[in-house]
C-alpha cells in the first residue's frame, strides 16, 4: 500500500530533473522494479495515474521494467534467473550462490518530446 | 524524442537520510535494530520482555511506529527507558525522515541500543532503509509457515527471523522446520531464533544475538579508528 509514496517519489524526481535540465515536459519515465522490491506494478500504475491526472504531467507515461530475481554461482560463476526461489546453480548444482539482482527500485531514464512538439508546431515524427 | 539516463534509486531521498542516520549511529556506536512483522506477531510483547531484561543503567531506547494511538509507547515506557511513539497518521511504514525527526531532541550518543518497532505490516517497511544495522522479521506460530514465500521481500532483506509465540506451537498446525526452510529459501544467510515471551523459552538466545551485534558495532568503530 505504499505505492502512492513510490509514485510520488518518481514524480518528484522527474520534476526536479526536468527543472534542472530545462528540456521541457517529460513524456515518459522508465523505472526498474525487482521481484523482491515489495512494489506492486499495477498498484503503482494506478497511483501514478491518479497523481498525474489534470496536472502538467498528465501526459507522462510510466514504463515499468520488471526485474527477475537473479543469482550468481560462487563456485562456477554462472549467472541465472531464479524461479520459485530455487537457488541451486543450474550448471554445477552448487547451493552457494549470491544475489545479483531482483530488489531494484530504480529510475532508469526519462524522455522529453522534441522541441517542435513542445512549441506546438507540427511534428515530423 | 530525447532520452535522458537517470540511474538513481526511486527512494533516493529516503536513502540519503538513512545514510546520514547510519553514519550518526556508527559515530556514536549505537546498535539500531528495525523490527518488522505483520500486525499482532508480537513486536511490542517481545520489546517489553527484552526491555525488562536490561539493567536500569543500560542505555537503551525505543521508537515505536503505529498508524494511530500511543498505546505501544505507553506499554513500553513502564520499563524506565526512553520511548517515543511515531504516529504515522495513515502511512503504512516508517521512513528515514520520521526517524530523523523523532531523534532530533534526543542526544545522538544518548543510548547504545535503539530498537525501532515498525508499523505492523509485512510488505511496505521492507522498502525503507532507516539506517539500521539490521532488519529483524518476526513470524508468529499462529501465522502460516509459508509466509516467507508469500512475503519474500522482508525475509530477503532481514538479517534475523524471530519465530514468536513458541508456547502455542502444540496447539497450531504451524510446521516450524518448514517455516525455517522457507525463510532460508528466500535468504540462505538469514539467522533464526525461536522464542516465547510467555514461557521465556529462547529469550537468552535472542538476548545473546543482540549482544553479538553490539560487540560487532563496537569492534567496527574500533577498526575504523585504527
Amino acid at each position: 500500500m505504499h505505492e502512492v509514496g513510490i509514485a510520488n517519489a518518481i514524480l518528484e524526481a522527474v520534476s526536479m530533473e526536468a527543472r534542472r535540465n530545462g528540456h521541457g515536459l517529460p513524456c515518459r519515465v522508465g523505472v526498474r522494479i525487482g521481484e523482491l522490491a515489495a512494489v506492486d506494478p499495477d498498484a503503482l500504475r494506478f497511483a501514478f495515474e491518479a497523481l498525474t491526472r489534470d496536472t502538467a504531467l498528465a501526459r507522462l507515461t510510466l514504463v515499468i521494467e520488471a526485474c527477475p530475481l537473479r543469482h550468481r554461482c560462487c563456485h562456477c560463476g554462472e549467472a541465472f534467473a531464479v524461479s520459485d526461489f530455487l537457488l541451486e546453480c543450474p550448471r554445477c548444482g552448487s547451493t552457494s550462490t549470491e544475489c545479483i539482482g531482483g530488489d531494484e527500485l530504480e529510475l532508469s531514464y526519462w524522455e522529453v518530446e522534441d522541441e517542435a512538439r513542445e512549441t506546438g508546431t507540427e511534428s515530423t515524427q | 524524442m530525447k532520452r535522458v539516463k537517470l540511474e538513481r534509486k526511486v527512494l533516493n531521498e529516503n536513502d540519503e537520510i538513512a545514510a546520514r542516520l547510519r553514519e550518526r549511529f556508527r559515530e556514536h556506536r549505537v546498535l539500531c535494530l528495525n523490527l518488522i512483522s505483520a500486525p499482532g506477531s508480537g513486536k511490542t510483547a517481545l520489546l517489553e520482555r527484552t526491555l525488562a531484561g536490561f539493567d536500569p543503567e543500560d542505555r537503551v531506547a525505543v521508537l515505536t511506529g503505529d498508524i494511530q494511538t500511543d498505546n505501544d509507547a505507553a506499554r513500553l515506557r513502564r520499563y524506565g527507558f526512553p520511548v517515543k511513539q511515531i504516529t504515522t497518521g495513515g502511512t503504512c511504514h516508517l521512513d528515514a525522515r520520521m526517524i530523523e525527526r523523532a531523534l532530533a531532541d534526543w542526544p545522538p550518543g544518548g543510548f547504545d541500543v535503539l530498537f525501532i518497532e515498525n508499523v505492523g505490516n509485512l510488505v511496505c517497511p521492507a522498502s525503507y532503509d532507516l539506517g539500521e544495522n539490521a532488519k529483524i522479521v518476526l513470524l508468529s506460530v499462529t501465522e502460516g509457515d509459508d509466509k516467507p514465500l508469500k512475503y519474500p521481500s522482508v525475509f530477503f532483506k532481514s538479517s534475523l527471523m524471530v519465530v514468536t509465540k513458541l508456547d502455542l506451537l502444540p496447539h497450531v498446525p504451524f510446521d516450524l522446520p518448514k517455516a525455517e526452510k522457507n525463510a532460508r529459501r528466500i535468504n540462505p544467510e538469514i539467522e533464526i531464533r525461536k522464542l516465547s515471551v510467555v514461557s521465556g523459552e529462547g529469550m537468552l538466545e535472542w538476548r545473546s544475538w543482540i549482544e553479538k551485534q553490539r560487540e560487532r558495532v563496537v569492534q567496527q568503530t574500533l577498526a575504523s579508528v585504527i
